[in-house]
């Protein structure tokens, strides 16, 4: 018995261990402290749903050895042309949406090939070339929003009558398409936007059936052992151009389906640090830099979301003192930090 | 003879390479200057006091490139350890130089603690250490607000109610430090021209330098080149590889204490929360723009890419306005600059050596 707990926290990881112990204490105290525990775990699922998608651009780029996706920023500035170039056309409701996606996906799988010939040149270094690719992208849309031509007057800053705003509301176009199907209401506080988890389970399918497929499992072999899959014929570089093609059109898919539920674009810096809490919550969900499977990823979005979720209201009721921001910076860079040290640890 | 000729090309090539990014920079700064209409004495005042500003931080960056180590984006935890000496020393209300002595003084015990917890995270992280202490810096970032903002003033005596929240504990997020302002740059004030030289902070980066000069010639300095052209050599040579690595993190992160206290006394007030953020940023993407690499680096390299990188940054919103009628655009340009930088600098780093690895592979194979 206690070589199986012991076994058990060795595989799971100290970290992982805490955090969801941690969680689970929120939500045991929530009823003392007089919070209310459907209102905090519908808010967790809503939030799972609106992140998951962005988490589940971490696992191609996982698999395929190129390390944890910072650049998930490339994926995100794509999404969001889609989605101003989308209200800028005018189309409302779930066409909008979907005008969105079709002019997002393409702008993703082209900026995610220039991004996957640049990390083939630099294997080893991808994480921090990544980040700041990420960083620098993001930097050089401000330039971008700034000047591009849109006309929307929903869009632009009133007063200059050019330039983007900085927050554009998705409302009257596709705010909610995804969440207004099937949603589940129970009493007044419990609410489960089924159309939006289908459409991310949908997504999860996908990718899952993808690394069923030949290429996939190119993929993956790639990812555990690049020299054994050149030996065996696969083409190392080009594999590794899929899995990161791939992670980017997920990354803009996964900003669309975050802003139809949360209900505004937020450009210019907005994109800054979206990688962070997708990367910690990947990690959390049990991932390793070169091992990612769709449980992590749900398991990740759920307890990381649980804990954004529940940290504010209960230590704000236990401590009277708003804790929720500072315990966010130590768990998810924790728990990147713990992964990152990991690696190195198992190879010896 | 076709050996040769090879060789030849690539030098050029290379030191075209090693130079480009400076070069860049002066073309850029050439066009940008006559557009933003500064005047010449302004732009000199300007560098000379960002050059005793920044100078310092930078320097601090080039002990771990030596190890090995590359780019240290832990540099902030010293940061850290600086603004909490500089917290206390406001707290007590201690001004001038004793002032900044004494913050350098509680900082420094601090930095060497952090620098030791950086230094030994590094050590599980080979290959990889500049993302990780990319992420360590984030992470501590967490802890010292957690310190600052929760437990200094309830738990940690500070009672000044012009630092502390107006809830009775935490640190507020500006913090005017009058006593301290300029503390170092005016102790040898010397007028030129209408200009002020800060000599004194000038004398202290001279003498640091000296001190970098003289420690790359000592056997720890030697040991450190060692590490950083072949670990594993180094290893067998004898050298305590993971001690020698932990003494260069603490180095680094003490200096980038020094430096911190430095640069607050200058700008004379102190975003608790911000200042050691861009402090990191600032100060690589500087060294950089300096033609340094991940793996090289010169005091040389310092001196230019504090100059190039602040020239464009005094000049660059001003230039932004006048050319495109938004500040604004500028301001974006130059964050853009500074991060494309940095990225650039490391897919060069990262492709010469996969170009080295790929050589090496060809003539193994007798090729």
């Amino acid at each position: 018995m206690k070589d199986q707990i012991t076994a058990f926290i060795e595989a799971a990881g100290w970290p992982r261990i805490i955090i969801a112990l941690f969680l689970l204490s929120l939500f045991v105290a929530a009823p003392f402290v007089g919070v209310r525990i459907d209102a905090s775990l519908s808010d967790t699922l809503v939030r799972v749903g609106m992140n998951g998608v962005l988490v589940l651009a971490m696992v191609p780029m996982i698999q395929s050895g190129c390390g944890l996706n910072f650049g998930l920023p490339l994926g995100i500035i794509a999404g969001l042309l889609g989605a101003v170039t989308s209200i800028q056309i005018g189309v409302r409701g779930g066409a909008g949406f979907l005008i969105a996606m079709c002019i997002a996906v393409p702008l993703a799988v082209v900026l995610g090939w220039f991004y996957g010939q640049l990390l083939n040149r630099v294997k080893g270094d991808e994480m921090m070339i990544a980040t700041y690719v990420g960083f620098s992208s993001v930097a050089l849309m401000c330039m971008a929003w700034l000047l591009l031509p849109y006309t929307s007057p929903t869009m632009i800053w009133g007063y200059g009558g050019s330039g983007l705003r900085t927050t554009i509301s998705t409302e009257g176009f596709w705010l909610n398409v995804l969440s207004k199907h099937l949603n589940i209401q129970i009493g007044e506080f419990f609410y489960v936007p089924i159309g939006m988890f289908l459409f991310f389970a949908l997504m999860v399918l996908l990718v899952w059936a993808f690394f069923r497929t030949k290429t996939g499992t190119a993929v993956t072999a790639v990812g555990s052992n690049p020299e054994f899959a050149r030996a065996s014929g696969i083409d190392v570089d080009s594999m590794r151009t899929i899995s990161v093609i791939l992670s980017t059109v997920l990354g803009a898919i996964g900003i669309l389906v975050y802003e139809q539920s949360f209900g505004f674009i937020q450009l210019y810096m907005g994109p800054f640090y979206m990688a962070f809490p997708a990367v910690a919550a990947i990690l959390l969900g049990g991932a390793s830099v070169n091992k990612a499977s769709m449980v992590n990823v749900v398991v990740g979005t759920f307890l990381f979301q649980g804990i954004l979720t529940m940290t504010p209201s209960v230590i704000n009721s236990v401590m009277q003192t708003d804790m929720s921001e500072v315990i966010r910076i130590i768990v998810s860079n924790g728990m990147i930090l713990y992964a990152l040290t990991r690696k190195v640890m198992v190879k010896r | 003879m076709a050996d040769k000729k090879k060789k030849g090309s690539l030098s050029l090539k290379s030191v075209l390479a090693n130079n480009a990014v400076p070069i860049i920079f002066i073309a850029l700064s050439a066009v940008a200057i006559p557009i933003s209409g500064f005047s010449g004495t302004y732009l000199v005042q300007e560098m000379l006091t960002r050059l005793a500003r920044n100078s310092f931080l930078v320097l601090s960056l080039l002990i771990p490139i030596l190890a090995g180590m590359g780019l240290n984006f832990g540099m902030v935890l010293g940061a850290m350890a600086g603004q909490i000496g500089l917290i206390f020393v406001t707290d007590w209300a201690v001004a001038g130089v004793p002032g900044m002595m004494l913050a350098a003084l509680i900082g420094m015990p601090i930095a060497i603690l952090l620098g030791y917890i950086c230094g030994a995270v590094l050590n599980k992280a080979k290959g990889r250490e500049m993302v990780t202490s990319y992420i360590l810096g984030f992470f501590i970032n967490g802890v010292y607000q957690l310190i600052v903002l929760y437990t200094m003033g309830r738990i940690i005596p500070v009672h000044n109610p012009q630092l502390v929240l107006s809830r009775g504990y935490g640190i507020r997020n500006a913090i005017n430090l009058t006593g301290l302002r300029h503390a170092l740059d005016n102790l040898v004030p010397i007028r030129i021209a209408s200009i002020d030289v800060p000599v004194a902070t000038f004398i202290f980066i001279g003498i640091f330098c000296i001190f970098i000069v003289w420690f790359r010639n000592t056997k720890l300095g030697q040991d450190m080149r060692a590490l950083g052209q072949d670990m594993k050599v180094a290893e067998e040579a004898g050298i305590p590889v993971e001690r020698t690595r932990i003494i260069a993190i603490v180095i680094s992160t003490v200096l980038a204490c020094f430096g911190q206290i430095i640069f607050l006394q200058n700008i004379g007030t102190m975003n608790t929360y911000n200042s050691h953020d861009q402090a990191g940023m600032f100060a690589i993407a500087a060294l950089l723009i300096g033609g340094a690499s991940v793996s090289r680096a010169t005091i040389t390299n310092v001196f230019v890419g504090v100059m190039l990188f602040h020239l464009m940054f005094v000049v660059s919103p001003m230039a932004g306005k006048e050319l495109i009628g938004q500040a604004q655009l500028g301001e974006y340009f130059r964050v853009f600059v500074s991060y494309g930088i940095i990225a650039l600098a490391l897919v060069l780093h990262a492709w010469r050596r996969m170009r080295e690895r790929a050589e090496a592979r060809r003539s193994l194979r007798g090729e």
